[in-house]
């Protein structure tokens, strides 16, 4: 205070100066930043905008030399063709067969494995974790062979076992519910151990209604990396029939690669289903993968 | 007493043994049986179809140093982490710092940012494949726009690996922007203040507050990416097929080719164990990196 009153005129008057100058640097520096989030976003966008407008145009449209970014009508010939071209409907199927199914047994596989590593006691247990956890940094592409080998031995080939199983339980959603298990406080479940519960009990009915959140974001995760999944179905499948979408489009693409609104389409309708996941639930989708960020 | 808290125990083992047997099933079939049967089948010639298998000994890994395809291939993947991390992760800190304040529109711009990340590889392959197309694509009917005659992209092997990198910068930027958000989160809103009364600018801020202690993060990211860059298979299979000229042959891809079109398990194996041995190198060089940060 003391300062204030005894600094000079001429001083203050700077100090107002230099601030206002500042703010108006700052708004300055706003509209910069937002021109830079504008391009960026623009660079993140176009291709998806471009494969819509694409979808819609004709064939004969795509390939003008006087670039057009619009369609002239909306055409839906690509939508319609792609269902004759290859069995686009069967792929759909086998493509949320396979993610939903991988979900669920991930759901079940890591919760009952969270809750043995953040709850129970057993010997070795956090030497078993470390081990888990570890193999995380095996890269699939190398096990990719002899889990090919095995998968055959067992004549799994071109069934929705080979595409479900190897993904029915895997280390990082164990941890990623221990660590949610282990911020829970533990007197809930044990008033219901003492109240006779079994500890499936307890997980069943305490736990897991407390869990929803980290449910659905694990959920969500796995469903997206199955939908998504790419180079183990295309190695395991053979039959048409048992290809999933991913392995559909690639496919398509090699055998019609000039055919780009139908591509564009089949493109569209395959993604749409993750966007509009990813729409619905933005906030569990970026928390799940800043999970795959956490330091361990 | 005592016994009884014996039969608990035993009880309590017997609980964990059923809830970790499922994962432990998977985790056996899936991850060490294949690692353990990969380094095996390393030292031996043999067929993905069958028939009969010649111990070589280190004779697989022999071969693949001396392939100039293999090297072509290990020169192109180290050439795409060096095309991707550096840009991808300055990138992805330009568009978190901006982020991390409070401005109109975050939450579109973080949606933006982010759908790449949930899409599948595939798909967006197929897209900007279309969008190289050298006639008809966007960017070079963009190019023209500005007066730039643009080159064949994916039909020429000088542009080839850079349009495969383009992507790749794209669709991971989402990833290591949320990284990078989430630990500037970490950073506390004091040390900015107090950089404030001593004048410091934005670049001094980022320069001497941010990065400091953004040091884990950053660390974390260039690892990712680089082990990232290690494992690119599906746009290069969609886009390229590793050509042309085997310009954009890239290591797991080159697997894969060895493996499921020519059945040389055996030589593949060598490959993957080689990736392995890569890969685990990195993640070990992370992990010591966030010792030395704590």
């Amino acid at each position: 205070m003391r300062t204030t009153v005894s600094m000079s005129n001429s001083k203050a008057m700077d100090a107002v100066r230099a601030r206002r100058r500042r703010v108006m640097g700052q708004t300055a520096g706003l509209g910069v930043v937002h021109i830079v989030l504008i391009v960026g976003a623009i660079f993140m966008v176009l291709p998806f905008i471009w494969m819509l407008l694409t979808s819609f145009k004709d064939q004969s449209e795509v390939f003008t030399y006087t670039f057009q970014l619009l369609p002239s009508r909306i055409n839906l010939d690509g939508y319609r063709e792609v269902w004759n071209k290859i069995p686009f409907a069967r792929m759909y199927v086998n493509s949320f067969i396979v993610a939903i199914s991988v979900t669920l047994c991930q759901l079940v596989t890591s919760a009952l494995a969270g809750y043995a590593f953040a709850r129970l006691d057993f010997p070795g247990r956090d030497v078993v974790f470390m081990i888990y956890l570890s193999a995380m940094m095996i890269p699939h592409q190398a096990t990719v062979i002899p889990s090919f080998l095995l998968v055959r031995k067992l004549n799994m080939v071109d069934r929705y076992s080979s595409l479900i199983l190897p993904f029915a339980a895997g280390p990082f959603g164990a941890f990623m519910l221990r660590q949610f298990f282990m911020s829970m406080p533990r007197s809930l479940e044990e008033a219901a151990i003492i109240d006779g519960c079994s500890r499936f009990g307890v997980l069943r009915s305490v736990v897991l209604p407390l869990c929803k959140p980290a449910m659905v974001t694990l959920g969500l995760f796995q469903f997206m990396f199955s939908w998504n999944s790419f180079m183990w179905p295309l190695i395991v499948t053979n039959k048409m029939s048992m290809r999933t979408l991913q392995v559909g489009l690639a496919l398509l693409r090699a055998e019609i690669s000039t055919e780009w609104p139908m591509l564009m389409a089949a493109t569209v309708m395959a993604t749409i289903p993750i966007l509009v996941a990813f729409l619905a639930a933005q906030r569990q989708f970026i928390e799940s993968i800043a999970f795959t960020g956490l330091k361990y | 007493m005592n016994t009884c808290r014996a039969r608990l125990h035993s009880e309590e083992r017997k609980t964990a043994l059923i809830a970790l047997l499922p994962s432990l099933v998977v985790f056996a079939l899936f991850t060490v049986y294949p690692i353990i049967y990969s380094l095996y089948l390393s030292f031996f010639d043999c067929s993905l179809l069958g028939g009969a298998r010649t111990f070589v000994g280190l004779g697989n890994y022999a071969k693949m140093f001396g392939s100039a395809d293999f090297k072509v291939s290990m020169a192109n993947t180290v050439k795409y982490a060096i095309g991707t991390v550096p840009i991808g992760a300055t990138l992805s800190m330009l568009a978190a710092v901006l982020l991390n304040q409070k401005i109109r529109g975050r939450g579109f711009y973080r949606v933006a940012y982010f759908m790449p990340v949930v899409t599948s590889m595939v798909a967006v392959a197929i897209v900007w494949t279309w969008m190289f197309d050298p006639y008809y694509g966007l960017f070079n009917a963009l190019l023209e726009r500005i007066g730039i005659d643009g080159p064949a992209w994916l039909a020429d092997p000088r542009w080839s690996l850079p349009a495969v990198i383009i992507l790749g910068i794209w669709k991971n930027l989402g990833y290591n922007m949320v990284i990078f958000l989430a630990g500037l989160q970490d950073v506390p809103a004091e040390y900015y203040e107090s950089a404030d009364i001593d004048g410091a600018g934005a670049w001094h801020k980022f320069r001497y507050v941010t990065m400091p202690l953004m040091r884990g993060s950053i660390g974390f990211v260039l690892i990712m990416s680089t082990i990232k860059s290690f494992q690119v298979f599906g746009q290069v299979y969609v886009m390229t097929g590793g050509g042309p000229m085997n310009s954009t042959m890239v290591l797991v891809y080159y697997i894969y080719r060895q493996a499921f079109e020519f059945y040389r398990s055996g030589y593949a194996s060598a490959v993957a164990w080689f990736l392995f041995a890569v890969i685990l190198v990195l993640t070990m060089f992370q992990k010591k990196l966030l010792k030395a940060e704590n």
